[in-house]
């Protein structure tokens, strides 16, 4: 009985060893990411130069271009990588569907829309809408993707992982082209406000927008950290779940509205950018296996490596404008989703 | 022989061949299924009937629409300007030179290219037995705006007629990434998995064709075929993509009658003595020049292919020879339909012609998709 017991001792400390191996690599990965990010853009400096910069030794040219410019860009991208990534990993729990995605569940569609109307009505530069697009983000997307579920569920069953999908696919089709339809409505600097934004630009490139987003990530990452164990229950089906003592629906109910805020306060600042939520759960799966506990937290570090590599590559690939980083990041996902349809069922 | 196949036709679906043809070739649509012959032949008949007045309505109503589109606009004309400008046409009328030079070309535009998508989702639906099946969904407008995107960053002076065999490149390669990725899993492609590769797909294309458009400052030229409308449309293009689109159309009609057997699966079509694989190449073929021809001139303009096939299926039955040139009337119908609308919605402004055609379109996928849940 004590031999099983050390050997079991001795197997939980290696897990925990190869946990701490696994969030090493990644924190060092997404370190080596931001020096390099650091150094990347139109005009060029070198790692030592930034080194100099960081510690207060730059002048004010310098200054400006790595603490106005590239420091919240590069902070903004793995806030949102890493919030997209869990929200991802959240509805890839809960629904036990592996192909989901909040961009793909019409979250960004939603989104999308409500900042377009935002800007119709109250116009872009207003300094309030800077804290206020979060919550009409938050209110879109929510709208969206309640009609999604209710649109493909059937009756008194839970959505079936495709439908939900396709479905998603519909609706979010169907609120473009509402966007598009009312985005000719917008004069001209609205219109660009709302194309870089949809694009994916992470347009917010300053301090205010960190500001706006970390209040979100600060509240909710703790919340879905300790509802961890809940959805590894979740993830054995809801049946089991209800045998095991879970309150299946109340528990769905709070996570999904967790994933849904992260999202879409992620989407509001950074604007469309999908296939992180979707591929991010993937890689962290593979490295971490499927507890949540240390699923979620992988998650979200290769969720921040992604959009801040994807990011990088966007600003070096042309110059001086950059491509916007939702394209990178579609250019990136779209492969690897099709990779997982053509292995899955 | 048209009564011989309709009967066939109506036979193998009234003793629900499906399916018998289900075990062996992939999930088939179930359509208007009938339980009892006698049923089964008096729809048709009645199909039939519906078919020979839409055919022989359907062109002069057509007429009287787009005539009547003419007239609306940002300036209003009156109907008989319109027949004045197309008989006697003076050049030094205002309303005359609007007719002909900027109405006249998107209206005939809009109806050809209607025409051609809608034709295209119906052969697309037809070949592979895919409820769902639509140029938009299937990756190959994605594909040929990714083809123009390279067209217009390396070869910018190239003209309509070369633009468009590009389009037809950039079509095929969407179309066969689209079928290749969604039947790579053992059991073939189903529907589903055909519309989640088309999304995927089409994501990618985009995205790239969006970089290329912004690597080589293009973008504000790709914009107007990501948005997709027939205002550009001018009478060197129409010249050029007529001829395309006309020859695919009658070809469609030639060959309707070998989908009407393919739509009952590959191996009824065999065993009632078809050439599967060169009557497939051949659609695939049509379908190519029907969706490029029409992309390169009004862009992503999808779920026309998706609604109207589905809606003359209705009207006339499951006959292919009768769903083609019904859909063709129809799918024309909606989309000068659709450009009435998008010219006079928010006047003087145009809204974009795809979004107003995927508001409706959207609906009507749910709907399907709703409908078709079990062979999906």
């Amino acid at each position: 009985m004590t031999g099983r017991h050390q050997a079991n001792e001795a197997q939980k400390r290696k897990v925990a060893l190869r946990n701490l191996a696994i969030v090493t690599s990644c924190v060092a990965l997404l370190i080596l990411l931001f020096i390099v990010s650091m150094n990347t853009g139109y005009i060029k400096l070198s790692p030592l130069d930034t080194l100099r910069i960081l510690f207060g030794g730059g002048d004010d040219r310098e200054n400006l271009i790595l603490f106005d410019f590239r420091l919240p860009r590069i902070v903004l991208a793995i806030l949102i990588g890493a919030g997209l990534a869990m929200s991802g990993c959240i509805i890839q729990g809960i629904s036990q569907n592996a192909l989901a995605d909040p961009g793909l569940l019409g979250i960004n569609a939603g989104a999308g829309l409500t900042v377009i109307l935002y800007v119709l009505f109250c116009g872009a530069n207003s300094f309030l809408s800077i804290f206020t697009l979060p919550f009409l983000a938050l209110a879109g997307a929510g709208a969206a993707a309640c009609i999604i579920y209710v649109l493909a569920s059937q009756k008194g069953q839970a959505a079936a992982p495709l439908s939900l999908i396709l479905t998603g696919v519909a609706v979010q089709a169907g609120i473009s082209a509402l966007t598009t339809v009312l985005a000719v409505k917008l004069d001209d600097s609205q219109f660009e406000f709302v194309a870089a934004w949809q694009a994916g630009s992470i347009w917010g490139s300053n301090w205010q927008f960190v500001l706006a987003l970390l209040p979100w990530l600060l509240l909710l990452i703790p919340y879905v950290l300790m509802k961890a164990r809940v959805l590894d229950i979740l993830n054995l089906g809801d049946d089991i779940a209800c045998s095991l003592g879970v309150a299946v629906r109340r528990e769905q109910r709070g996570l999904l509205a967790a994933a849904v805020a992260l999202a879409a306060a992620c989407v509001a600042v950074s604007g469309g950018i999908s296939f992180v939520g979707l591929v991010a759960p993937h890689l962290a799966r593979r490295l971490a296996g499927p507890r949540h506990s240390i699923l979620l937290p992988v998650c979200a570090l290769a969720g921040a490596v992604l959009v801040s590599a994807a990011d990088t590559l966007a600003r070096a690939s042309v110059q001086p404008t950059g491509i916007p980083t939702g394209i990178m990041v579609a250019i990136i996902g779209a492969p690897y989703f099709l990779y997982l349809l053509a292995k899955s069922k | 022989m048209q009564d011989c196949l309709a009967a066939k036709i109506e036979y193998g679906r009234s003793h629900r061949l499906q399916p018998v043809v289900s075990a062996k070739g992939g999930t088939p649509p179930k359509l208007n299924q009938t339980d009892k012959p006698n049923q089964a032949a008096s729809a048709g008949k009645k199909g039939r009937g519906a078919a020979w007045l839409i055919i022989a309505a359907g062109p002069g109503l057509l007429a009287l629409l787009m005539a009547f589109s003419i007239t609306r606009g940002a300036a209003s004309i009156p109907l008989s300007a319109v027949w004045d400008a197309l008989v006697y046409f003076d050049a030094a009328n205002t309303s005359h030179l609007i007719i002909v030079d900027l109405r006249l070309p998107r209206v005939i535009a809009s109806a050809l290219v209607g025409a051609a998508f809608a034709v295209a989702g119906a052969i697309m639906q037809g070949t592979t037995r895919n409820p769902m099946a639509d140029s938009g969904l299937m990756g190959l407008n994605a594909g040929a705006g990714f083809a123009l995107s390279i067209c217009l960053a390396f070869f910018p002076e190239l003209g309509y007629s070369k633009i468009i065999i590009f389009s037809f490149f950039g079509a095929a390669l969407g179309a066969a990434l689209v079928g290749g990725i969604a039947s790579l899993r053992r059991g073939g492609a189903t529907p589903m998995r055909l519309v989640l590769a088309g999304v995927a797909v089409s994501a990618l294309l985009s995205a790239l064709s969006q970089g290329i458009a912004l690597c080589f400052n293009v973008a504000r030229d790709i914009l107007f075929w990501t948005v997709g409308g027939v205002a550009g449309s001018n009478w060197e293009q129409i010249r050029i993509m007529t001829p395309w689109i006309l020859g695919a159309l009658l070809g469609a009609i030639v060959i309707s009658r070998s989908v009407s057997l393919l739509s009952l699966g590959e191996d009824v079509a065999k065993g009632l003595g078809l050439n599967t694989v060169i009557v497939n190449l051949l659609c695939f073929l049509l379908v190519l020049i029907l969706a490029g021809a029409s992309f390169a001139v009004v862009g992503a303009v999808g779920f026309v292919g998706l609604m109207i096939p589905h809606l003359a299926r209705y009207l006339v039955g499951v006959d292919y020879r009768r769903i083609i040139p019904v859909s063709a009337i129809l799918g024309a119908f909606l989309l000068v339909l659709a450009d009435l609308g998008a010219r006079s919605l928010n006047p003087p402004f145009e809204t974009p012609l795809g979004a107003l055609v995927a508001l409706a379109g959207v609906p009507f996928f749910l709907y399907l998709a709703r409908k078709y849940r079990r062979v999906l």
